[in-house]
């Protein structure tokens, strides 16, 4: 069987992401799984166990400071290369900022086509996509090229198989004009060890109904003691209560957990667009009227502030 | 500092979307159009640094006839010139071609600096800006929440998972922007009545020297299938919390297996 490349997105913190389990997952439809490690030096080491777990038979590393000092470029460079080598069968990449950009290079360099996006993928690499906000189910193919996809989050169920993958470095050799933007600092702005936000199983979001930043302890609170990540909306966002890059929605971050609790948000369709694929959804609203309980499988009309507290108590009594 | 700005015109994402039935595309006859929400973020940060720089700002639309309304909007905001990319063999075309013709109008136009919102509310395939860059030879800063220009050098925050990064390069180069970057300004009376006498340039496949059959259904290289529209969702129980709202609800929680 062919090979198909799954390119690895990890944090330095956390080690490999979930959505690159989903992809190994979903690349052994379509061949044989290779990783691929695009990052600074030692980069494969700490993560070749996990990748083994779920069924990557090869892991090809590149690593070097070229890459890890530069934005995405270099690492496209080096990506088209191994796949005019190998002649994959696929290219997964993950549906989110880099693996985006990285896939759009690549799409260029190759001349390739490219879906982003993709909750499914058939033997046949027919995808599906969710589009308008979850309104419609497109089912799209590439037709020049191999399939270039980029998986979103949360859109398969990742399951094991154990490999033990043979690891491969790269040479990585790129232009002057891959090197054009250089990353000089990186900084961390995440609170605690919450799980990332668009893989998180569980997402308590805040909206304008919180009231203000300290308020969003609430929030906080109830998600750690689901275990969930916090999100919040727009509206939230934009009275600085919590920051951009947790915000769901249409100019933020598309969601699709198991369960989506929102806390004092209205459901504009601004943020339904981000969230409404989720497979559970709970509201606490004081506005019985709010459209967010026209999605909502539970809902509860009345003051947050009150609720909250009681149901955070109520979780603790039956931990 | 010469800057162009992409403009795209989509179905307004606060009303109902939808695919066209004939050929697979969205459909823009029986929506609302405006300018892509994002790109509006993108005009206001061009106008800022022509303010503090001076320089020029050019909108750059590719687009069917009723994008020239977009393309008046945006230069009610401020920029003194568009550039409409217009021809009717482009009808279809996918975001690797649509990034050949962008990339083919931005040669001829020759701008310092690129900016663009990091994504349109319609696709939201955020591939556009490096697709450019990787025509161009030039460098890509996306995802930028904060932008500096310091002379021929820019500097990004680049909003991130885990925080930022601060990523600088050289112009030219392209810039994609979120909606945290600035406030974009309302389009004043006068810069209404001044946009209707602004130059619009149109540019055709065979002005930027591509050809038809680059492009469009011909020249795509992925194909929508099929689509279907999903079926709404519909509320299920809702109570009014009469005390003990926050217990009823970890006991939903708790049928549900997820306390």
């Amino acid at each position: 069987m062919a090979e198909v490349l799954v390119v690895v997105e990890a944090t330095r913190e956390f080690g490999v992401k979930k959505v690159t389990l989903e992809m190994l997952t979903l690349a052994r439809g379509l061949g044989t799984p290779s990783a691929v490690v695009l990052g600074g030096a030692g980069a494969a080491d700490a993560l070749s166990a996990k990748l083994g777990e779920y069924g990557a038979e090869k892991i090809y590393a590149a690593e070097s400071e070229e890459i890890d000092g530069h934005l995405v470029a270099p690492k496209a460079t080096v990506l088209a290369e191994l796949v005019n080598r190998v002649q994959p069968a696929a290219v997964l990449l993950a549906s989110a900022q880099e693996g985006k950009e990285i896939a759009a290079r690549l799409a260029v360099k190759l001349d390739n086509g490219i879906l982003t996006d993709v909750v499914g993928l058939d033997a046949d690499g027919t995808a599906t996509q969710v589009a308008f906000a979850g309104s419609t189910i497109v089912k799209s193919k590439v037709t020049k090229g191999l399939p270039l996809v980029t998986v979103r989050p949360n859109s398969v169920t990742p399951t094991p198989a154990a490999a033990t993958p043979a690891v491969e470095q790269l040479t990585v050799a790129v232009t002057d004009t891959d090197k054009l933007a250089k990353v000089v600092e990186r900084v961390a702005e995440q609170k605690g060890s919450r799980p990332e936000l668009t893989e998180a199983g569980i997402v308590v979001s805040g909206g304008r109904g919180v009231g203000n930043a300290d308020n969003f302890k609430l929030v906080e609170e109830l998600a750690d003691l689901l275990g969930g990540a916090v999100g919040a909306s727009r509206a939230a966002v934009d009275s600085g209560y919590y920051p951009h890059q947790f915000q769901v929605g249409q100019t933020g971050k598309t969601v699709s957990p198991q369960l989506y609790v929102a806390l004092g948000i209205s459901g504009a369709i601004q943020h339904r667009a981000g969230m409404q694929t989720s497979k559970t959804i709970v509201a606490v609203n004081k506005d019985g009227e709010a459209p967010i309980f026209e999605l909502a499988d539970y809902g509860v009309v009345g003051d947050l502030f009150k609720i909250v507290p009681q149901a955070a108590e109520e979780i603790r009594k039956r931990k | 500092m010469n800057i162009v700005v992409l403009v795209k015109q989509v179905p307004d994402s606060g009303a109902d979307r939808n695919l066209r039935a004939d050929d697979n595309t969205v459909d823009r006859g029986s929506a609302n159009n405006v300018i892509n929400e994002m790109d509006e973020y993108a005009i206001e940060e061009a106008l800022k640094i022509k303010e503090a720089h001076g320089g020029e700002v050019t909108i750059l639309t590719m687009g069917p006839d009723r994008a020239t309304e977009s393309i008046r909007k945006a230069l009610s905001m401020g920029p003194d010139a568009a550039v409409h990319v217009l021809d009717d063999a482009l009808h279809g075309s996918c975001a690797v071609a649509t990034s050949k013709v962008l990339a083919a109008a931005l040669g001829q136009l020759g701008a310092d600096l690129v900016i663009c919102g990091a994504e349109s509310t319609d696709g939201r395939v955020q591939v556009m800006p490096h697709m450019l860059a990787e025509r161009l030879g030039v460098a890509a800063l996306t995802g930028a929440r904060k932008l500096t220009v310091d002379g021929g050098t820019l500097t990004v925050e680049r909003q991130t998972e885990e925080g930022y990064e601060v990523v600088t390069a050289s112009t030219p180069a392209v810039v994609s922007v979120w909606d945290t970057i600035n406030e974009p300004r309302y389009p004043s009376f006068k810069g209404i009545m001044a946009a209707k006498k602004k130059p619009v340039k149109t540019l055709s496949l065979a002005d930027l020297g591509v050809a038809p059959t680059e492009v469009g259904f011909e020249g795509a290289t992925s194909a929508v299938v099929e689509h279907t529209r999903r079926p709404p969702r519909s509320g299920g129980a809702k109570i009014t919390d009469e005390g003990e709202g926050g217990v009823k609800l970890v006991e939903f929680l708790a049928t549900e297996k997820f306390v």
